[in-house]
């Protein structure tokens, strides 16, 4: 029961898009997917949906191939607006759960019950057009999940929604995730990935250049970062070995550090200098991590 | 096919339901039933308008004969128009038709050989009527002049006029009579603008639907539940129902206002529609040329209207569709006068051209069934093929973003298509 990618490659003519693509989500997990734009994140969900066939490579959902038979099972929401921008919020709900196989009156209530969890009852009868960016987005959420798919792809979820809304968005894909669905999303917002994902993929140009389970991704990073608060300058630590790079603020500073060894032999240098008043020791961030797989790529 | 009948609903239902669609459907129906009531109209806005006040004329007659001759001659001819004698100036009868108090004079005079001489001055030569039945009359006068002088008897004078007979036939049976063409002109006529407007709006509005999926990326969502080439087909068949219904309202409005404007005296609109001679062959032959023009075109456009990303581009895109359509009128238009010409039956046979072309020729001629029905195989069996071919470029070209707005799109959608 899960999603499987086996080396997936997809090239139109000379450009190769999706570059040996292997992963694996489990049932009741949340997959995370990072990539610049233009980093075949849009190419790869258009191959899982089986809206485009990979050039080499296979693609199974729970063992089959992926067609328009388990379309009801699927959850789709696209990275820009796909909505009828002059239909009315709930007959155009009712349209495209029907399609993913409700029949009619499942489909209204199903509606119905989620515009009032996202607190948007009142919509019903407007067309697309009159709402504001973040309720249309609200509307296509909604489209995605009204079936109770099994399989949820969410290009770009969160765009456009100011945080409260994130907020009440993100308590629905962990409610859906609980009940059991697996959850496939990409984002260029790290935190969002850090705080939803048990596993993900960093791909850029094609190349899939980390994936795995988030701790092991930051682990096998290698980089810690340690932050230290004292009264006195600590520009002359940057010296020690094991340091990479160092940024200074008025009250301390914050190292990466390849190492824990590194990071106690920062805390005794600065405790024979003077009292210090904070020492920390963090796990680098996915914003690290990201900025420097994908720089050293650039570079 | 469940997917099919939901999108097939939905692209109905949605069209139908909009107000553009209602306020159209409505202002064609008036229109229909203004047209059918027009001379009636006519006649009752000349009527509150005053026009029909008698014309007045001031003669200028130097010969001192010809003016009480013309007066009676018009008499007899039932014409309302009002003769002034006038001794006035030419300058003075001028001032006097630029203030309207005439609405022209003439002076009238016989030349050295005794032929009338008439001049005639009006403020504007827009009205035709007035000058033509006065120089109608003059004419006749001359006629009676010459005669006089000739010593004819009015008899005489009779059977130098009188008019031959002619009467034309045909020699075979089953073709038809001279007024059975003539109403068939009308019909055929009629029935060739319902077919034109109807291929080139509905197949534009297919066009311009599926770049609307298209440019909202709502398409994205729809290919991940139906196949496109389903959803192609459901939008054709929507769309097609919709045009029928339309068109049967249309129909049902154009039989009423006849039904209606042909109660109590016969007026000029029910004399030139006589439905009488209507067969019912060229009415079924117009559906099926509907139906198979429609879905020749709307299969066309609904696989050019799957290349373009924005709506702006539709017409562009669709607009040496939109030609052929053109040509297919113009050719059938000029063949109403003489449907036996060899070019038409040549274009009769050719798909785009054959809803118009072979029913101009069906409707006004007699020709043997294997024309008509050869001319139906042959488009049914272009539609099968551009179905087939659309569904292949519908299938890449829905996925292709960008701009794109010429037919070399084609190639790159059908690679996309086969990915």
């Amino acid at each position: 029961m899960a999603l499987q990618l086996e080396q997936v490659t997809k090239r139109f003519g000379d450009f190769t898009a999706v570059d040996q693509l292997s992963l694996t989500v489990e049932e009741g997990m949340m997959y995370g997917f990072l990539g610049a734009n233009g980093a075949g994140k849009t190419t790869t969900f258009r191959m899982i949906l089986g809206l485009l066939t990979a050039t080499e490579g296979s693609i199974a959902w729970n063992g089959q191939k992926i067609s328009y038979a388990t379309s009801p099972q699927i959850g789709y929401l696209p990275e820009e607006r796909g909505l009828y921008p002059k239909m009315k919020v709930q007959e155009q709900l009712v349209f495209l759960g029907q399609l993913r196989g409700m029949n009619k009156s499942d489909a209204k209530n199903a509606a119905l019950k989620w515009l009032e969890r996202f607190e948007v009852p009142q919509n019903k009868n407007k067309k697309i057009e009159e709402l504001s960016k973040g309720n249309q987005q609200k509307i296509q959420v909604i489209a995605a999940l009204m079936h109770d798919p099994k399989l949820l792809i969410l290009d770009e979820p969160f765009s456009g929604l100011d945080p409260v809304n994130v907020e009440m968005l993100k308590k629905a894909i962990i409610d859906f995730r609980n009940s059991g669905a697996t959850i496939l999303f990409s984002s260029h917002r790290m935190d969002h990935v850090e705080e939803l994902c048990e596993q993900l993929s960093i791909i850029h140009h094609g190349q899939q250049l980390v994936s795995g389970k988030l701790r092991d991704v930051k682990r096998s990073f290698g980089k810690q970062n340690v932050r230290l608060r004292a009264d006195f300058p600590l520009s002359d630590l940057d010296s020690i070995q094991g340091v990479e790079t160092a940024h200074h603020s008025l009250d301390g500073a914050v190292f990466q550090v390849d190492n824990d060894e590194v990071a106690n032999q920062l805390l005794q240098a600065a405790l024979q200098k003077g009292p210090i008043r904070h020492f920390e020791i963090e796990e680098p961030s996915l914003q690290d991590i990201f900025i420097a797989k994908v720089g050293e790529e650039h570079a | 096919m469940r997917e099919f009948w939901i999108i097939f609903k939905q692209s109905f239902l949605t069209k139908a339901k909009t107000k553009s669609f209602f306020i159209t459907t409505l202002i064609m129906v008036a229109g229909i039933f203004l047209f059918a009531n027009l001379p009636t109209l006519m006649n009752t806005v000349s009527k509150v308008m005053g026009d029909s006040e008698e014309d007045v004329v001031a003669v200028l007659d130097e010969s001192g004969v010809l003016v009480d001759r013309l007066e009676a001659q018009l008499k007899q001819n039932n014409e309302a128009i009002t003769i002034e004698r006038s001794d006035e100036t030419t300058a003075q009868l001028k001032q006097r038709v630029e203030d309207e108090k005439i609405n022209a004079f003439i002076e009238l005079n016989f030349d050295a050989s005794n032929i009338i001489q008439a001049t005639y001055t009006t403020g504007s030569l827009v009205d035709q009527y007035l000058s033509s039945t006065l120089a109608d009359a003059l004419q006749s006068i001359q006629t009676e002049i010459n005669a006089e002088k000739l010593s004819l008897s009015g008899e005489q004078v009779a059977t130098l006029f009188a008019p031959i007979q002619f009467d034309k036939q045909n020699v075979s049976a089953s073709a038809k009579s001279e007024d059975e063409l003539n109403s068939a002109r009308v019909l055929v006529y009629v029935l060739m603008f319902v077919i034109y407007f109807a291929v080139i709006i509905y197949s534009s509005m297919i066009a311009t639907e599926v770049a609307t999926e298209k440019s909202s990326r709502v398409m994205e969502i729809l290919i991940s539940s139906v196949s496109p080439v389903k959803h192609m087909f459901a939008k054709v068949l929507g769309i097609g129902s919709l045009g029928i219904v339309q068109i049967l309202l249309y129909g049902a409005a154009g039989l009423l206002a006849y039904k209606l404007s042909s109660v109590g005296e016969e007026n000029d609109f029910s004399a030139f529609f006589s439905l009488e001679n209507l067969e019912v062959s060229t009415l079924v032959y117009a559906v099926v040329f509907f139906l198979l023009g429609y879905f020749l075109y709307a299969t066309l456009a609904a696989l050019l209207g799957s290349l373009v990303s924005r709506t702006e581009d539709v017409q562009q895109m669709i607009m040496p569709m939109s030609l052929l359509v053109v040509a297919a009128f113009i050719i059938a238009a000029t063949g109403l006068g003489n449907p036996e010409m060899g070019y038409l039956k040549i274009a009769s046979f050719i798909p785009f051209f054959t809803p118009l072309v072979m029913f101009l020729r069906v409707g006004m001629l007699d020709l043997p069934l294997w024309e008509p029905l050869l001319s139906i195989a042959i488009m049914v069996v272009t539609i099968s093929i551009l179905g087939w071919f659309g569904a292949k470029v519908y299938r890449g070209g829905v996925l292709m973003y960008g701009p794109s707005r010429s037919l070399k799109d084609l190639k790159k959608a059908i690679q996309l298509g086969k990915e």
